[in-house]
């Protein structure tokens, strides 16, 4: 069991890299989509003896429900109508965000374990997946010039999140879990709707154009 | 093992190790032919094609100078030694010492400067563009390349290939099974790009824009010819076995030792040939970023077995 755990936390690290190098946003929204799934495993493969396994089953079902399958079929539905099929000229290069990525991956698994958190207990690749994932997110938004992709890299910023959350699941009531779940929700929902409005004004999804707006 | 036993042995892989390697190309091209609804050519069809281009007479331009004829010699030999450090089946590897490794990486490296010094020997310029094209991925897959041997280095803690590949892998694989999981993925892309196959370069084409190494052997002829392709499918043999050894391991006893290397090497021509018939040739320009890509896995690997 404990190999299949290490499994799944590499498993979410690879995609992040491969999230970092892919220009087709079809394929970059279902590995999005898997990634959530995997997530929505990990509170069931982590629960052990004494913790509430209905608390598990609540959270890794609220996550495979929203993460999983809701938000990407919104974006789906997003490209469908913005009719775009991939990123073509982002910020930083397909590479050097790839390279980026991988020094990020091995500063977070070198120095995780001197970070002064509650880990006692908890899984070895955890907290370096959690920062791993915080920072892909993080660099998608930042040098992606379409929307959609940088939803996407928000989407990656809060699965980092979530992973990190399971840290203190046992502490976390259930109802700040359904609100965090609810406001990426909200967040994507609405950014949705600003995607929509954005490309009937302008015809382009591309955010760069944004910056040079006058009246 | 009694000593006269282990040279018969270590004698009939030198023999399976020279005698194999165009059945796989056989292989490859099966699998493809299956997968596109063909009957295909026979399975020793490589072999036919070898005698063949054995038989006929060399030509050589009179702008070229010994650098041409050397290539290909070069080559074959580069590689053929590269392929005595490699343990087949349950036998040791012919020849084994600490670091061997990088030896066996500039014995291929040896092979590629000698085809690509032959040909930017004829002068043309396509052929020149073609050795570009080759030493400039070449660059990018020999640190992945490295990165994958230092992985394995890590995880079994020797720094010979015999014993990269050895008595220390089943156990590696007991306690590093996903950092050796990202190398072995990670070593199937080099060999896929060190090889010319799909989707780095396809080894069928012979379109002028996309080809890389075919462009650097079309001036090749006859018995040269032959060298090269007998080559390209030792080189093929030699990733097919290194990549069986460290996913299946070794079996115990000595047959089933072997039978289990050489099922995984023909696993590996299946596997070239399912990419090759699902996969369409990258473009040039994407190349670099998987070839990146598989370095950034294994430096991944790596940083999992350093934690």
């Amino acid at each position: 069991m404990a190999s299949f755990v290490d499994l799944v936390f590499i498993l979410v690290v690879v995609i992040d890299l491969f999230l970092l190098a892919s220009s087709r946003l079809g394929a970059a929204i279902r590995t999005v989509a898997i990634q959530g799934a995997l997530l929505a495993a990990l509170p069931l493969l982590l629960v052990g003896e004494g913790h509430h396994l209905g608390h598990a089953l609540l959270l890794a079902g609220g996550a495979l429900a929203i993460k999983g399958a809701f938000i990407p079929w919104l974006m789906f539905r997003a490209i469908r109508e913005a009719s775009i099929r991939r990123e073509m000229e982002p910020i930083v290069g397909f590479v050097p965000s790839m390279v980026l990525g991988g020094v990020g991956v091995a500063l977070a698994f070198a120095f995780s374990s001197r970070l002064p958190l509650p880990s006692a207990g908890a899984h070895a690749f955890l907290v370096p997946t959690a920062l791993s994932t915080v920072w892909a997110g993080l660099l998608l938004v930042v040098t992606r010039k379409k929307a959609v992709s940088q939803v996407l890299g928000f989407l990656v910023l809060e699965n980092g999140v979530y992973v990190f959350g399971l840290l203190l699941s046992d502490v976390m009531p259930v109802m700040v879990e359904a609100g965090v779940l609810l406001d990426l929700f909200a967040a994507v929902f609405v950014m949705g709707i600003v995607m929509f409005h954005i490309n009937r004004e302008f015809s382009s999804l591309d955010t760069e154009k944004l910056s040079a707006l006058k009246d | 093992m009694t000593p006269p036993m282990l040279l018969l042995r270590t004698l009939l892989h030198l023999a399976a190790l020279l005698a194999v390697p165009p059945l796989l190309l056989g292989v490859v091209n099966r699998t493809k032919s299956i997968f596109a609804g063909r009957a295909g050519p026979p399975l020793l069809q490589p072999y036919f094609d070898l005698a063949k281009l054995l038989r006929k007479g060399a030509v050589y331009s009179r702008t070229t100078t010994w650098v041409f004829r050397a290539g290909p010699i070069v080559g074959l030999a580069a590689v053929a030694s590269a392929g005595l450090l490699l343990s087949m089946g349950g036998a040791p590897a012919a020849l084994s010492f600490a670091g061997d490794f990088v030896l066996f990486a500039y014995l291929l490296g040896l092979a590629r400067f000698f085809t690509a010094l032959a040909a930017l020997d004829t002068g043309s310029a396509f052929e020149g563009m073609g050795a570009a094209r080759e030493v400039t991925f070449a660059s990018l897959a020999e640190p992945a390349l490295f990165l994958c041997l230092l992985v394995l280095a890590r995880a079994t803690g020797t720094l010979s290939l015999s014993g990269m590949l050895g008595p220390a892998l089943p156990g590696a694989w007991g306690t590093a099974a996903p950092a050796l999981l990202l190398a072995a993925i990670s070593l199937f892309v080099i060999a896929l790009a060190e090889n010319s196959r799909i989707p780095v370069d396809d080894p069928n084409t012979h379109l002028e824009l996309t080809m890389i190494h075919e462009v650097m052997v079309l001036d090749h002829g006859g018995p040269d010819l032959a060298f090269i392709l007998y080559g390209a499918a030792l080189k093929l043999f030699l990733f097919g076995a290194i990549l069986s050894r460290l996913v299946l391991g070794r079996g115990d006893g000595a047959l089933a030792a072997e039978a289990l290397f050489f099922l995984g090497v023909a696993v590996f021509a299946v596997a070239v040939g399912v990419v090759e018939s699902v996969m369409a040739r990258l473009r040039i320009v994407r190349v670099p970023q998987l070839l990146v890509g598989a370095s950034v896995l294994s430096v991944f690997a790596l940083v999992l077995l350093l934690r």
